[in-house]
């Protein structure tokens, strides 16, 4: 019993930082139509500034500075790689995204030395607690809520804010939306900003949970994150996190089993299942093509 | 133009034939042990050619973005290694799981000896092929009706799938588990020595080019032929091409069946090159490697992905080698060089290239192509 | 058996509640030319669309040279949406893809032109008669079907010389003027070597002088080729000039059949491009 409980916690956890990630992935996905490949690695880079801005700032300063420091960067790799190729072929900037993602990785590498790296404690969340006898983590607690927090704050700017109006208008049409008026490249800056604040978010509460961080520690996440994006159906926001607390509960429990070999395997099998089968995911739009 | 066509082949088997010379006496005339990076760029250059250059037949020639490249490579090299680990060597590398479930090896059945070790080396490596095509028989039919990027990740994600199975546990008495599978035939195992033990004659960088060599002249003679048109028909527009009477499912798996062909012999080859086969070297990051060959060299050329797979290989193993060391020039020490630096080089200048010379190097062009029009330009002069 | 080379039977096609073409009948004998026309959006494309594979009809059924090629019936939830006629007709279910269609003898152009943008005239030409190749991969490869494949280049140039375009064989095809396009479009289509042609509005974007001459261009194809023609298009013009007979649709519906003379008389088709006036 308390080992059913101890794993359906870490999965709700584990589902709620992919959540965080997943929106990235299929806010972008849903405006550019494009696998922001590097999108898993600016979340790694951000828990890696964490780990070098504590070591002078005290956090009330520091985790400030990473939510604005990853937006920024989020916002620097779509005006650098992305914008240039707006109209190249699709696979032009999907190369591009894996390159962005190279070179975050190799960055990452070469400033830690290729070392681990441990994540600091943070008051409050990484202090333990203990539930119906299993002891586990505040963040454990934590994440779901504030995931549900900020998805909520982001339906709401979605709905019923000017921006997020642009934002539904480029992503159900981006050619008229053009015609509209509707200034594209700030539209897709916002995207880029939303995402890289939520992935910060993410990583604040995936390392404090996890604690160390390698330059490879985005790219599973990450591929993971996306994985319940396209699950939830790509382009969807509450599809993306009912997909990502599918995919950390079923990660938690595999781990949990003699299976956990498997388990991106199983992911991954997961994703090939639901493209072939439903392609649009649980809640994706029907697209048609035209002849 | 029928003759001028003849003519031209006959002057790249020219050509090919030099180059072959050219590389037994390199590897005669220059000490291999003294210049380890010049040698170790030739060979892993070679493998990355032919991978690269199967990749490009799929995502370059018929428009198919798959990124399932390492996961058909890693079934060639399993494959290979399974077939040629000399039975006295089974107990020693399968140490873990009490010797090996299968207990032969192809170059001791055709014999041992020279003969025995080139059949049984080319054997191994075709299997290995064999492998990977059926593989991708199998998943293509559901994967390649996807859409492009999904078609990627879905690939993407199926070379995941494989690697992890080839770790498991429960298969460890065929694939060693997690452990590498060492001690089969390598490109070194084909230097002739003489009775004494020494080595009269090497031959390991000649047969890697020898083998990349063939199969890429046999990819290029497929892209030429009616069924190479067919995959660029389907590239260029699908809908046409399936008006004009082009089974689309049924060309996109010949691709991909083709494609995994040469990657899994690729892969048999890497296995050579490295003396060893280990599940975790085949991750995502060598698609990507791959990939970015593809693109230097240009997408849709094969001569761009051979000329890119060369010059990938040796900036990385071997020009840029000096950033990661460091380097103290008068007693002061040069910024920024140490470990992982030529890495971020390198990744820069990946991504100058994508975003500035997004054609690569040959665009779609070939060699020839380029050669023909200097002639042209030259005369016009 | 029967002379006619296409007959299109009881054809229906809904999208959703959407009836894009209710219950059409036509027939194409061997030989002829024959024109599809009607207002935009009266279902012209969709009934293209079903003749060659790319939609499966709700219901009804496509013959071609005597042999049932394409069936169907309303099914799953269809079966309460379906608002045409002929419901319990048919019971097979027949849907070949476009590629079959084409390789059993019929070929197509389209109304925006969808040449392959980064081969040769000659190339595109090539192509198309890659449906026709009985060499498999491996002979075709290793180049052990040089016969077969010497005899459709000579082939292809033959083709070219016939429709002129043979002095830009090795130009990009999309390097072409517009109408040399069109017509390369038509040559790419016959080098599929069909035996009932489809035209997708040939004449779109033309001006008339360029008009003027796809007109007597598809008029040679047909003699020299014993081309059997069925085309889609706007242009009376042409229409009227080389059509034998001539449908005409109208939300769907077939409103009126006959040679072009009947046709240019016929009240329905004048208030169906002109529109009823008030007083009528």
């Amino acid at each position: 019993m308390q080992y059913a409980i101890s794993i359906l916690l870490s999965g709700v956890s584990l589902g709620g930082q992919y959540a965080l990630i997943a929106i990235g992935y299929t806010m972008v996905y849903g405006i550019l139509r494009l696998i922001n490949f590097a999108h898993g690695d600016v979340f790694m880079v951000a828990g890696l500034m964490m780990v070098y801005l504590t070591a002078s700032l005290p956090l009330a300063v520091s985790i400030p500075l990473v939510l604005i420091l990853t937006v920024l960067l989020g916002f620097v790799i779509e005006r650098a790689a992305y914008k240039p190729l707006r109209e190249a072929p699709r696979m032009s900037v999907m190369i591009s995204a894996i390159g962005v993602s190279y070179l975050l990785q190799n960055l990452a590498t070469y400033i830690t030395g290729g070392l681990p790296q441990m994540y600091p404690e943070i008051p409050g969340i990484s202090a333990t607690v203990s539930i119906a006898g299993v002891s586990t983590k505040w963040v454990t607690i934590v994440t779901p809520v504030l995931v549900l927090v900020l998805v909520a704050a982001l339906t709401q700017l979605i709905n019923h804010t000017k921006v997020g109006m642009a934002m539904r208008a480029v992503a159900k049409d981006f050619e008229t939306a053009q015609l509209m008026g509707i200034k594209i490249n700030a539209v897709i800056s916002v995207t880029f900003i939303i995402g890289s604040f939520l992935a910060a978010v993410g990583s604040v509460l995936y390392f404090t949970n996890y604690q160390s961080i390698v330059p490879l520690s985005g790219s599973l996440p990450g591929l993971r994150a996306f994985v319940a994006a396209v699950f939830g159906g790509i382009g969807s926001i509450p599809g993306a996190v009912v997909g990502a607390f599918i995919i950390g509960l079923s990660e938690s429990i595999i781990k949990g089993s003699n299976w956990s070999i498997f388990s991106d395997a199983f992911t991954f099998a997961l994703l090939i299942i639901i493209l072939v089968v439903k392609p649009t995911g649980l809640f994706g739009e029907k697209v048609t093509d035209k002849v | 133009m029928k003759n001028t066509s003849k003519k031209g082949a006959w002057i790249g088997l020219l050509c090919i034939a030099a180059l072959l010379a050219a590389v037994v006496v390199l590897e005669n005339v220059l000490d291999p042990n003294k210049n380890i990076m010049v040698f170790t760029a030739l060979k892993k250059g070679a493998v990355y050619a032919l991978v690269a250059v199967s990749m490009n037949l799929l995502n370059g020639f018929t428009g198919l973005f798959s990124l399932g490249q390492a996961g058909f490579m890693l079934l060639g090299a399993y494959t290979y290694a399974i077939l040629t680990i000399p039975t006295s060597q089974r107990d020693a590398v399968y140490y873990i799981y009490n010797g090996s479930a299968i207990n032969f090896s192809l170059p001791e059945l055709f014999g041992g000896g020279a003969v025995g070790l080139v059949l049984g080396v080319l054997l191994a490596l075709i299997l290995g092929g064999c492998v990977a095509a059926v593989v991708a028989w199998l998943i293509g039919l559901p994967v390649l009706r996807l859409k492009s990027d999904y078609l990627a990740i879905a690939t993407l994600g199926f070379g995941e799938i494989i690697r992890a199975v080839f770790q498991w546990d429960k298969l460890g008495p065929v694939t060693n588990g997690a452990n590498a599978l060492k001690n089969f035939p390598t490109f070194t195992s084909f230097n002739i020595q003489n009775a004494n033990g020494e080595t009269v004659l090497r031959l390991s960088t000649f047969v890697a080019f020898l083998l990349a060599g063939v199969c890429i002249a046999v990819i290029v003679l497929l892209i030429n032929s009616t069924y190479g048109r067919a995959f660029k028909a389907i590239r260029d527009d699908e809908v046409a091409a399936e008006a004009m009477g082009i089974n689309l499912s049924r060309h996109k798996r010949l691709a991909f069946v083709i494609s995994s062909f040469f990657a899994g012999f690729g892969g048999g080859m890497f296995a050579m090159f490295a003396n060893q086969a280990q599940a975790k070297t085949f991750t995502t990051a060598m698609t990507y490697e791959i990939l970015l060959i593809v693109v230097i060299g240009g997408i849709g050329s094969v001569s761009g992905s051979c000329i890119a797979a060369f010059l990938y290989v040796a900036a990385s193993e071997w020009w840029l080698r000096f950033l990661d060391a460091e380097t103290f020039i008068g007693g002061v020490k040069v910024p920024l060089l140490r470990n992982g630096f030529r890495m971020v080089v390198f990744s820069v200048v990946i991504m100058i290239v994508v975003l500035f010379f997004r054609r690569g190097i040959m665009g779609d062009k070939e060699l020839p192509d380029l050669l023909k029009k200097r002639r042209k330009e030259g005369a016009v002069k | 058996m029967s002379e006619n080379v296409l007959k299109v039977e009881n054809v229906t096609m809904q999208f959703g509640g959407v009836v894009a073409v209710d219950n059409l009948n036509l027939e194409v004998n061997q030989g002829e030319i024959v024109a599809l026309i009607g207002p935009n959006g009266a279902g012209k494309t969709t009934a293209f669309n079903v003749i060659t594979g790319v939609y499966q009809p709700t219901n009804g059924a496509v013959w071609f040279q005597g042999e049932k090629i394409v069936e169907n019936h309303p099914q799953g939830k269809m079966k309460q949406q379906y608002k045409g006629e002929h419901a319990g007709d048919y019971t097979q279910v027949l849907a070949p893809t476009p590629d079959k269609v084409t390789r059993l003898g019929m070929a197509r152009t389209f109304q925006n032109i969808r040449l392959w943008k980064s081969q040769t005239v000659f190339d595109n030409v090539l192509i198309a008669k890659h449906c026709r190749t009985t060499s498999n991969v491996f002979s075709a490869a290793f180049r052990l079907n040089r016969k077969e494949e010497a005899q459709q280049r000579e082939n292809v140039l033959e083709l070219l010389e016939t429709v002129g375009l043979a002095d830009v064989k090795d130009e990009l095809a999309t390097s072409l003027p517009y109408g040399k396009q069109r017509r390369l479009e038509i040559a790419r289509a016959l080098a599929a070597e069909p035996k009932l042609l489809l035209l997708d509005e040939p004449a779109a974007g033309m001006n008339p002088q360029e008009t003027e001459e796809l007109t007597a261009f598809i008029g040679e194809i047909r003699d020299r080729f014993h081309m059997t023609v069925f085309l889609i298009e706007h242009h009376m013009n042409l229409v009227m000039n080389i059509s034998e007979r001539i449908y005409v649709l109208d939300f769907g519906k077939l409103i009126a059949q006959g040679d072009p003379a009947a046709i240019q008389n016929d009240k329905r088709v004048i208030e169906a491009y002109l529109g009823v006036s008030e007083d009528a």
